[in-house]
């Protein structure tokens, strides 16, 4: 492939700004292509849009669009249990909820934007996502009713369990790592 | 009949036992039929279907002339996609027994019939399934993969970019990082589909992911990549930037031909050796940034509660393991005599290196013959010869990889962790063999 020049030639011209690539194949992701795709959320709160939604806004959506899957109250049922489970996650069955065990507010974000509803996915507005997570976490505990998020406010949210998670990785149980 | 049993419980031992019986006419050809399609020891495939003809597939049998044997068959190309034998109709993927039920199969597993398979290739429609909102129906002309993040070059690639980069292929197992959820008492009608079945081996193609990533160029502070797919969950794990530099693949064929749509088609990331759910398949984005990206995969789900009350975000390699797939749960041995014990031995870390059998329940182990190849981070093949006297008997395997890593017994995995811990449970499995020849799962 590499040797191959004249398949090389060809592209010269469309390829001018790969320079130094190997193969040239593929083009220039344009910056309106990767806005459209790139809707990760760290937790430093990059990738977070534009918009606020409040507690009484999430209330309404979550009544609407995830009660029937996660349970009035985020209280499970058919669905994940999305609130509760508070100093449950060293007990023999540990419920891991967004409140007892998430050490993210952003995760939140993130996974409902992408996956959420299930039915709909990427169907809600940033607005309706920022209501429907300030609402999740409000059934935690974790935030008071009136609260209102945004790009700012979220990712400055302090997890309870935050202090429980450890990123480092490797074996779990002796085997050594790869 | 057979075509209610779930488990596979008429045997291929009954098979056996007809070949070695002095008087095969002293098994009845009723209860051969009776027989679900089985493996039989010694590694040959014996296919005992039931008999769609009733009684008279008793004349075709010696003296007589079988019924395939007196008209043409099939003709070519029907089906043009060839299916297995209606005989092999119990050889299907399954949901996990022993569980709480998914309440939806759109987020939901389905398991390898690990009990009916032989050699180390797992069939592309028999493949383990975990999708976390369906799999979706992608046109491959339409699909694209965007590289961005910490790159020189954000690129975007169509399928046929992708293909015309150098490739390779090669043989790995793929393992769900929840499979062998069997940390409790043992439930004793459990197969070995219910036990191990997400776990499955495919010949992989595809581009090394690192040939891509030096096309975009790699800027020295990314640490991590984002992978994302283009299903309805837009599936995303973090993978370490070593990882994705050393045998990553951009897999886009699995045992010869396309991806099967489950499968990721129709590109996914294939991450050699590591928990299934790391290979994230229909993908459609690789963004570079400087951390994890703390994904909910990372959370509430793939994560290790230790007993030191630390959560274990990242547990990528697969630790060494084992497990016997014949004789195993729900099979029956007829009548005492000759048995193959066989079974498959993996390791996220490399090679296998030994594998010993037990038929005394862990009192003494011997090495299994293990069938070559063994190949880093795939499946390997072991039998052992075993005369079953007719009594009770527990049967268990045992893997050591070339690391020296030794496959942890339940009681010693126990003293490490919990099923808190929920994943990555590579203890010892043990399969209990009654005096009747019913084999149960002993945990
Ligand atoms: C049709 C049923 C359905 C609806 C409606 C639904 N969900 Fe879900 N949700 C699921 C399923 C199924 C999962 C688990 C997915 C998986 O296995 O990856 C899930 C997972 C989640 C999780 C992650 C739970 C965890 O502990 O990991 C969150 C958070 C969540 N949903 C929030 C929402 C919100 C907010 C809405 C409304 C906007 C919603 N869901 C609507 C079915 C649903």
């Amino acid at each position: 492939m590499r040797g191959s020049i004249a398949v090389g030639a060809v592209f010269v011209g469309v390829l001018a700004s790969h320079a130094s690539a190997r193969y040239g194949f593929g083009r220039q992701a344009t910056p309106r292509e990767i806005a459209g795709w790139d809707i990760d959320v760290s937790p430093d709160g990059s990738g977070l849009p534009a918009g606020r939604g409040s507690v009484r806004e999430g209330a309404a959506i979550y009544a609407e669009k995830c009660a029937a899957c996660h349970g009035g109250k985020g209280d499970g049922g058919p669905m994940d249990q999305l609130a509760g489970g508070f100093g449950t996650i060293f007990d023999a069955k540990p419920h891991k909820t967004v409140g007892s065990f998430w050490p993210y507010a952003t995760t939140l974000f993130d996974f409902v934007r992408r996956a959420m509803p299930l039915d709909a996915p990427q169907s809600l507005t940033p607005d309706q996502v920022y209501a429907v997570s300030a609402y999740v976490l409000f059934l935690n505990r974790i935030v008071p009713e009136d609260a209102v998020l945004d790009a700012t406010t979220l990712p400055k949210i302090e997890m309870p369990n935050r202090a429980g998670f450890t990123s480092e990785y490797g074996p779990a149980t002796g085997a050594p790592k790869p | 009949m057979t075509g209610q049993d779930p488990k596979g419980e008429g045997l291929a031992a009954s098979s056996r036992s007809l070949r070695q019986s002095p008087e095969p006419g002293s098994v009845t050809r009723r209860r051969l039929f009776a027989g679900s399609a089985l493996l039989a020891a010694g590694g040959a495939v014996a296919v005992i279907g039931p008999s769609p003809a009733g009684a008279e597939a008793d004349t075709n049998l010696p003296p007589d002339i079988p019924e395939w044997q007196i008209r043409p068959g099939r003709e070519v190309m029907s089906p043009p996609y060839g299916l297995p034998s209606r005989y092999e109709g119990e050889v299907v993927r399954r949901p996990r027994a022993g569980g709480a039920p998914s309440p939806t199969r759109l987020a939901a597993v389905s398991t390898t019939p690990l009990q009916n398979l032989v050699g180390i290739t797992t069939p592309n429609g028999l493949h383990y399934e975990r999708h976390h909102a369906g799999v979706p129906d992608i046109d491959p002309e339409q699909h694209r993969l965007m590289v961005h993040g910490l790159v020189e070059r954000p690129l975007i690639f169509t399928m046929a970019d992708l293909t015309r980069y150098p490739s390779v292929s090669r043989i790995y197992f793929l393992e769900c990082s929840g499979n062998s959820q069997t940390w409790g008492e043992p439930k004793s009608e459990l197969t070995a589909q219910d036990t191990h079945g997400l776990l499955s081996c495919c010949e992989w193609t595809g581009v090394p992911l690192a040939i891509v990533l030096d096309d975009a160029g790699v800027r020295p502070e990314a640490k991590w990549i984002l992978a994302e797919g283009a299903d309805a969950a837009a599936m995303t794990r973090s993978i370490p930037i070593e990882k994705a530099l050393d045998d990553a693949l951009l897999a886009y064929a699995q045992n010869g031909e396309r991806l099967r749509p489950e499968q990721g088609y129709p590109l996914r990331l294939f991450l050699p050796g590591y928990e299934g759910n790391a290979s994230v398949k229909w993908l459609r984005r690789l963004k570079l940034g400087t951390a994890p990206f703390e994904t909910r995969e990372e959370t509430s789900k793939y994560t290790m509660v230790m007993p030191d009350h630390t959560i274990r975000q990242f547990n990528f390699a697969m630790e060494a393991k084992s497990v016997i797939t014949f004789p195993s749960g729900g099979h029956r041995l007829s009548a005492p005599g000759f048995y193959e014990i066989s079974g498959l031995g993996w390791s996220g870390s490399g090679r296998i290196k030994r594998i010993e059998v037990s038929t005394d329940g862990g009192r003494s182990w011997q090495n299994a013959a293990l069938q070559e190849p063994i190949l880093p981070k795939c499946l390997t093949r072991f039998r052992f010869p075993w005369q079953w006297d007719g009594g009770p008997a527990t049967l268990a395997s045992r893997a050591t990889d070339e690391t020296g890593y030794v496959q942890p017994s339940h009681e010693a995995l126990l003293k490490e962790r919990d099923a808190r811990s929920y994943y990555h449970n590579n203890a010892v499995q043990s399969w209990h063999v009654a005096s009747g020849g019913a084999v149960t799962n002993a945990g």
